[in-house]
């Protein structure tokens, strides 16, 4: 029988010790003081406290202006009629429902084809060179100054036109909104993630109806919440209205041909005069356009959370 | 796990299967597999070792992604599925598909199963409340959900969830069902409600299912591939590769020396 | 985790050679105490010595059990505890054989017996117990190849075995005076085969260690 030259039963090596390797211990040594850190902590946070202090005073400060100046001006009536010059007595329900028509229009314009083209960049275009290009051009239009994008469609649609209108109101504010809209679509829709398509495709659904039926209602929340922020953020824009809505005196029956009135114009006209009673009505107009940009901020922001249950 | 059935039939048959990321990396190499019908076949491997690849290559969802092709045939009983003329919407029909993160539609949990019956087949409406009736109860889910059919699909517990999707899967009738980690996101006792659900559903589907989880692997399917690297470096029956895996390797692996 | 269960399992099989070292020995001096080189209070304290070897083995045991349940150990690891499970009992019966073997070694060397009539158990004894060893020592170096032959070495204890039953049976038809001796000395030799059996059980799990086979009973149905 074949043996192995060192018998194991009789002679073995020693059990392994401990396992891994020991522990150094290198004893206490004297404890730092606390007093630096400490401070460097407090100042921190006190720098932290002072800035949120100072951005929420001036908000509270602006908004308690205006509602303190504004609410002077406010009834019923002033909501309801017409604008008048200095002297006799007008409200401001023409520039009122020009800024809806403005604005709504301009929503019109721009939120369908946004809303394709983000889908488009989402799911299509991807990180493709013309994506690219778009995703490009759509942040050079969102820092572009809003009375540069005026000045264009005044250039390309009162000049020939011969008058100003709502209509090229809405083209400057639909161009302001494009971007902002396409981007916060795509983005929403980058946000779902890629397995609820590939679970979509993986039942046999054609792309199309993963992205319309699946994707899209996925992301319907937030897609909502960007469109009514890019509405609440264009519905104060003035700059871009100064030279194409521009502004009229009576109610806006004219709004594919003629000047529109609007309450920014509005702001900015009553504001600059030197009467006093006109400077109220302006307050009056700010603390309108104020709440009601408020109003879809919060509106978006709340009834269009996510919820996850 | 080996009932004393006659051998079974092969359902897919990957052979020199190998594919390729965006700018040519090389995820898998020349795998050869063979997946019985009605059996469960686990995939194990440690994390980025192509076991997912393999699976996505047995419904070409892949294919939703940029560059990434596969070279090679996976033959579904006998028919090339890689082959550019397959019809992609009939063979997601018969290989469907669970993921890691459970993925139910944003709708009720009626029509999340509903869904894919209204897509593939001609139903009455009273056709098809049977079948989601069916489905629910085949993914172990009906007695859960039956009083809240109009619920959200995201408003169940994850595990539920999942099954939920296992239910979506079933009801368009697969004769494959590919499951990519589906216990991951899930908690254990919801895990041993899905190993269950899996095991039943081994009656009526082939299953090839992926998993990280060894004992899980151990305890629910027939045969095991052990994959590194992009090769598979052993295949066997479950019982087999548990107790003596004859590669070095899957030994130093499932006995968690790495990976 | 990887390390401590190492780590575990190597002290579980230092314990488990222990035990082996300490069935060895007991089972050398039952034997010299049968062949009557030692006195008999070394047969006596072999029989003390088993219940200590039969509390290790309960505790190996259950050390085995706890790592189960703590590391639910695969393949290898597998493999390695369950061959250290059967092992533990294995040696347990050699301490068990060893005592049995002291039992008769004291009824034998009050017997009297001349030595020219008495049972020469030397060949016997050293072909087992060099199985016995060869057995451990396949276990601890990983020689499977070792462990089947040595699974071969069972049928030569055999016949031996049946050597010494033939001549007992003519002993107790020639010398019935002799007869308490006489079954005494089958009751060792039926011990002394049982090691070899043990041994060859102990080579079989080792061949399931090394290999993943399991070979048991196959030597029987080819004999």
């Amino acid at each position: 029988m074949e043996t192995i030259e060192r018998p194991v039963v009789a002679e073995r090596p020693a059990a392994p010790q401990a396992d891994g390797p020991t522990l150094v211990g290198l004893g206490r040594p004297p404890y730092k003081t606390l007093f630096w850190r400490k401070l460097q902590d407090n100042l921190v946070q006190g720098f932290s406290v002072a800035a949120l202090a100072l951005a929420v005073g001036v908000m509270v400060w602006i908004l308690a202006t205006i509602l303190i100046r504004g609410s002077e001006a406010l009834s019923w009536d002033f909501l309801t009629t017409v604008s008048a010059p200095h002297g006799f007595k007008g409200g401001i329900g023409n520039a009122l429902v020009g800024t809806l028509y403005v604005t709504l229009f301009a929503a019109l314009i721009a939120v369908p084809p946004a809303i394709c083209a983000g889908i488009w960049l989402a799911e299509f275009g991807k990180r493709s060179r013309l994506a690219d290009t778009l995703r490009f051009s759509a942040n050079v239009m969102m820092g572009m100054p809003s009375i540069v994008v005026g000045l264009f469609v005044y250039m390309i649609l009162v000049v020939p036109m011969g008058a100003n209108s709502g209509l090229a109101g809405s083209v400057a504010l639909a161009i302001l909104m494009f971007p902002v809209v396409m981007r916060t679509t795509e983005d929403m829709l980058m946000m779902v993630p890629d397995t609820l398509r590939e679970s979509g495709l993986a039942l046999g659904l054609t792309r199309c109806r993963v992205t319309l039926q699946i994707i899209c209602r996925a992301a319907r929340n937030g897609m909502v919440t960007g469109v009514l922020l890019a509405v609440a953020r264009v519905s104060g824009e003035t700059a871009p209205l100064l030279f194409t809505a521009q502004f009229a005196k009576g109610w806006p029956t004219h709004f594919f041909t003629g000047p529109t009135a609007n309450i920014p114009v509005l702001i900015n006209d009553y504001g600059m005069s030197n009467f006093e009673d006109l400077q109220t009505a302006g307050w009056g107009a700010s603390l309108v356009i104020a709440a009601l940009v408020l109003s879809i901020n919060i509106i978006a922001r709340v009834a269009f959370r996510d919820k996850k249950d | 796990m080996d009932t004393p059935r006659q051998e079974p039939q092969i359902k897919i048959r990957a052979r020199k299967l190998s594919f390729f990321y965006e700018g040519g990396h090389q995820a898998l190499f020349e795998n050869d597999l063979d997946i019985p019908e009605r059996r469960i076949t686990a995939v194990i491997g440690p994390s980025g070792c192509g076991k997912s690849t393999h699976l996505r290559t047995y419904n070409r969802i892949y294919s939703l992604h940029r560059g990434q092709r596969a070279e090679g045939e996976v033959l579904l009983d006998g028919q090339n599925i890689l082959d550019p003329k397959t019809d992609l919407l009939t063979l997601r029909r018969r290989v469907g598909m669970i993921f890691q993160k459970p993925t139910p539609f944003p709708m009720s949990v009626f029509d999340n199963v509903a869904y894919p019956l209204r897509l593939h087949f001609k139903l009455g409406r009273k056709e098809i409340e049977e079948r989601v009736e069916a489905a629910l109860q085949g993914a172990s889910l009906w007695d859960e959900v039956k009083d809240q059919l109009r619920k959200s699909g995201l408003a169940l517990s994850g595990g539920q969830q999942q099954r939920l999707c296992i239910a979506r899967a079933i009801a368009a009738e697969p004769e494959v069902l590919l499951m990519d980690e589906p216990t991951s996101a899930i908690d254990p006792v919801a895990t041993l409600k899905i190993e269950d659900l899996v095991l039943r559903l081994r009656e009526r589907f082939t299953i090839v299912i992926v998993t990280h989880n060894m004992q899980q692997a151990a305890r629910i399917s027939d045969r095991t591939a052990f994959f590194y690297k992009g090769r598979i470096v052993e295949v066997g029956p479950t019982k087999q590769i548990f107790t003596a895996p004859r590669e070095k390797k899957t030994e130093e692996y499932i006995t968690g020396r790495f990976g | 985790m990887r390390d401590r269960f190492n780590f575990e399992i190597e002290s579980l099989k230092q314990r488990l050679l222990d035990l082996a070292t300490s069935a060895d020995r007991a089972l050398v001096r039952a034997l010299r105490a049968v062949d009557g080189s030692a006195p008999a209070d070394d047969a006596r304290s072999v029989i003390a010595s088993d219940a200590a070897i039969d509390a290790e083995e309960v505790a190996i045991e259950e050390e085995c059990l706890k790592l189960m349940a703590l590391y639910q150990p695969v393949a290898g690891d597998l493999r390695l505890i369950v061959t250290i499970l059967k092992v533990n009992g294995e040696i347990e019966r050699v301490a068990d054989m060893a005592s049995n073997i002291a039992a008769r070694a004291i009824d034998m060397a009050e017997a009297h017996v001349p030595p020219e009539a008495r049972f020469d158990f030397a060949p016997m004894l050293e072909r087992a117990h060099k199985m016995l060893r060869g057995a451990l020592d396949a276990f601890v170096c990983h020689r499977s190849d070792l462990a089947r032959k040595i699974i071969l070495e069972d049928d030569a204890v055999d016949a031996l075995n049946a050597a010494h039953y033939a001549n007992a049976r003519d002993r107790l038809l020639k010398d019935p005076a002799l007869a308490n001796y006489t079954l005494d000395c089958v009751t060792v030799s039926h011990c002394i085969e049982r090691i070899a059996d043990i041994a060859t059980n102990i080579c079989e799990d080792v061949v399931y260690l090394e290999e993943g086979q399991i070979v048991r009973h196959q030597k029987r149905i080819q004999a």
